[in-house]
Order: structure tokens, then C-alpha cells, then sequence
């Protein structure tokens, strides 16, 4: 065991578990990846510092200087940790309805938060750090949802794991956000194996965000656009809150303790599961449970939960 | 044949404030079509004058986002179920 000059070295090389007591086929194992293993508590931490250090490489960042980002939660967990131990300062929009924990840990790292209308979700933090960006040009916009560094931190770190400690992976399955994780880990593996099927799974963003005045106001995020997303992915699959709570409890069985994006991402494998032959399906799951304990999602009733979850943002 | 189809609160005005509703048709695109045909507010907002999906809309069926399926000409079944939802941004 080597020691660690930073906590930084000890991003990336997550484990990957096998949880194929679940699988609803006996003909398909599934496997989870534990991004919530990441010293900030998630796979963001991945995107995180490797932004920051393509931004520190562009010249595009110099100490002292302050980064804006919008989050709603765990990229900017990473990104303050990262800044704090780079020292630069962060202003992080986050939507006013996610979990007391979320807004808790920027605030450990020094975040300093600037809220956006929870009516509007992640839609409303993007507008209005794009604003902020606009009105600040001296700050560091890295903007998640529209840098290639995003991606390419599972170009090179996620995907080769699981390559590495997985080589028979027929189906990758992966939760959709600013769809990072499901661009670079997608393209890797499928650069490795073309018939690997690639595998998006979304919570019904859409209907939870009423603060929407027309279809006008949607969003793509660039990356996915710039980068070829449609062409990439197989299939992309809706999961429910109260699914996504039911996946998350069951994955206690086998000793995980995941966020409740992990339970819709394994909602999804296990869909996807059902409807193969046979094969090896590698789910992601972004964060542990830690962050999520206010929502009660274990040991309150299930009905009160999914109410609680409608109305919160938990991917 | 007749099938749900759920509407997001920002078309529902468009359909008299129903959340859900029903059309006919034996594929997404005839569903679609029936619907603007009943609902002319609708017309042009889900389904472009080119005949393809609104670029910030995601319809479903079932569970499934028919762009990864066979889009417009995937076909539909008894009990299923059509959602229509705006596109936004991910939480990330």
C-alpha cells in the first residue's frame, strides 16, 4: 500500500461488484461500479478535477481565480473539493430542492452557493449561471454540460476500468445527466467491442419540472450534440421515482448502500436484463446513500417517499 | 387503436388542461397525428412541419424514448401508453 501525497490521487479506480443475486435473468450477471468510493463521494469527482486540469493546461485558469459552475449537486461537491485543495475560489447554482446534505457538503469545501428556482430544475441553474457567466467574463466558466474534459474524464478513466475489470461487458448502462459518463464510457467500450450496446436511463425530468413556460425553453446538453450522443446510445429508458426507491432498497441486500440515482440506473439493467438472452450488463452508480438519508428513502413508507422524491432533484 | 397519451403542464393548455387524453393510431406518428387533429393548439409542437420530432421533445413509449426505438414509425399496441415530455437538462 503506497501512501497518497493528495487526496486528489485517490479519484478514479473504483471498484466494480458483481450483484447478480438481482438479476431477474439467470443468464445475465450484472455488475455495479461504486463511484461513490471517490473521496468527494461521487463520479463526479472525476469530471471535476479533470476540467479544472484541462482549464489549468488551456491557461484558461490561474490561481486565485474564481470558477462558476451550475450543479445540482454532486459536480459541485467535486469541483470544491478540488478548488479547495488547488485554492481557487467556486460559486456553485444550485436548485433550491435538492437534499440538506448536498447543499451541506458544498458548504464544508467553501462553495459559496448561489440558488436557482427548484420549479425550473437543472434547466434553471444552467440559465442562470450562463447569465452569470455573461455578467462575469473574469470568472472560469468549465460549464459540465458543454466541456469535452467531461466526457473524456471516462474516456480515459472510467471505461479503461471497466475494460480492465470487465472485459465481457456485453451492455453498459448509466444514468443520463449532462451525459458524460454514457459519451465517454460508451465510445471507449465500444472502440473495444462495437457490439457492446450502450444503455441511458432518466428520471421523468420533463414532468417533474413545471416551471417550464414553452417548449422553447428545452435543453440538450451541447456535448451530447457535439459529440454524437444519439448515434452512440441503443436505448434510453424512463425510470419513476418510486422504481428508483424500490432498486435502492433492494441493492441493501447485497450490502450496497447507493444513491437514489443508483437505484433507477439499476432499475434499467435489470430492464435491460429482461430483455437479452444472456450477456453482462455493467451498471454506474454515481453516489452513495450518505447524501440522501433526509429523504428518509429507506425506512419511510414508500408512498411518502415517492411524494418527497417527485419534488426532488436526485440524479 | 386507442392509447394514453400523457401531456407535460407546459402543453396541457393546448388540451383544455387534460393531463392525460386519447387518440388513435397503429404507430407513434399516427398517435401524434391523431392528437394534433383533436387538439389543433397542439399542431406543429410536438411534430414539426418537416415531420420530425420537436427538437426539444422526448416522446415515450411505455418507458422508452422512441428515438432509440423506431421514432415516428414505432409501432403501438393496446395498453400502451404514449408520454410526451419537454427536454431539459439532467441533474449533474
Amino acid at each position: 500500500m503506497t501512501a497518497h501525497s493528495s487526496v486528489l490521487e485517490l479519484i478514479g479506480n473504483t471498484p466494480i461488484v458483481d450483484v447478480s443475486t438481482l438479476s431477474p435473468n439467470p443468464d445475465v450477471r450484472i455488475l455495479v461500479k461504486l463511484e461513490g468510493q471517490n473521496p468527494g463521494g461521487s463520479v463526479k469527482d472525476r469530471v471535476a478535477l479533470s476540467m479544472v486540469e484541462q482549464a489549468e493546461a488551456d491557461g484558461v485558469l490561474a490561481p486565485g481565480q474564481t470558477l462558476l459552475e451550475p450543479s445540482s449537486g454532486n459536480t459541485g461537491i467535486g469541483l470544491a473539493l478540488v478548488c479547495r485543495l488547488k485554492g481557487y475560489e467556486l460559486v456553485v447554482v444550485l436548485p433550491s430542492n435538492v437534499s440538506p446534505e448536498r447543499r451541506q457538503l458544498l458548504e464544508v469545501w467553501g462553495a459559496r452557493i448561489v440558488e436557482s428556482p427548484g420549479s425550473e430544475g437543472s434547466n434553471g441553474a444552467v440559465r442562470l449561471a450562463r447569465a452569470m457567466a455573461a455578467e462575469h467574463p473574469e470568472w472560469c466558466f468549465l460549464y459540465q454540460y458543454a466541456n469535452p474534459a467531461n466526457p473524456r474524464a471516462h474516456y480515459t478513466g472510467t471505461g479503461p476500468e471497466i475494460w480492465r475489470d470487465c472485459p465481457e461487458v456485453t451492455h453498459f448502462v448509466a444514468g443520463l445527466g449532462t451525459s458524460g459518463t454514457l459519451l465517454g464510457v460508451g465510445r471507449y467500450l465500444k472502440e473495444q467491442n462495437p457490439a457492446v450496446e450502450v444503455w441511458a436511463v432518466e428520471p421523468p425530468a420533463g414532468e417533474m419540472v413545471d416551471g417550464l413556460r414553452s417548449l422553447d425553453d428545452g435543453y440538450i446538453p451541447p456535448i451530447f450534440e457535439n459529440l454524437g450522443g444519439a448515434e452512440l446510445l441503443d436505448r434510453k429508458t424512463v425510470v419513476k421515482p418510486l422504481d428508483s426507491i424500490e432498486w435502492t432498497r433492494r441493492l441493501t441486500e447485497v450490502g450496497i448502500f447507493a444513491g437514489i440515482s443508483t437505484g433507477a440506473a439499476l432499475a434499467g439493467a435489470v430492464r435491460c436484463a429482461s430483455s437479452i438472452e444472456g450477456g453482462v450488463v455493467v451498471v454506474v452508480s454515481a453516489d452513495g446513500g450518505w447524501k440522501y438519508l433526509s429523504t428518509g428513502a429507506w425506512t419511510d413508507d414508500l408512498d411518502v417517499v415517492e411524494q418527497r422524491a417527485r419534488s426532488t432533484i436526485y440524479f | 387503436m386507442p392509447v394514453a397519451v400523457h401531456l407535460p403542464t407546459v402543453l396541457r393548455p393546448h388540451a383544455g388542461g387534460a393531463k392525460t387524453v386519447t387518440a388513435e393510431g397503429s404507430t407513434v406518428g399516427e398517435v401524434l397525428d391523431a392528437l394534433a387533429a383533436a387538439y389543433p393548439g397542439l399542431s406543429g409542437q410536438v411534430v414539426g412541419d418537416d415531420g420530425t420530432l420537436h427538437r426539444f421533445v422526448n416522446v415515450y413509449l411505455n418507458d422508452d424514448d422512441v428515438r432509440y426505438l423506431s421514432a415516428l414509425d414505432t409501432p403501438v399496441k393496446d395498453d400502451d401508453e404514449v408520454s410526451i415530455l419537454p427536454a431539459v437538462a439532467g441533474g449533474a
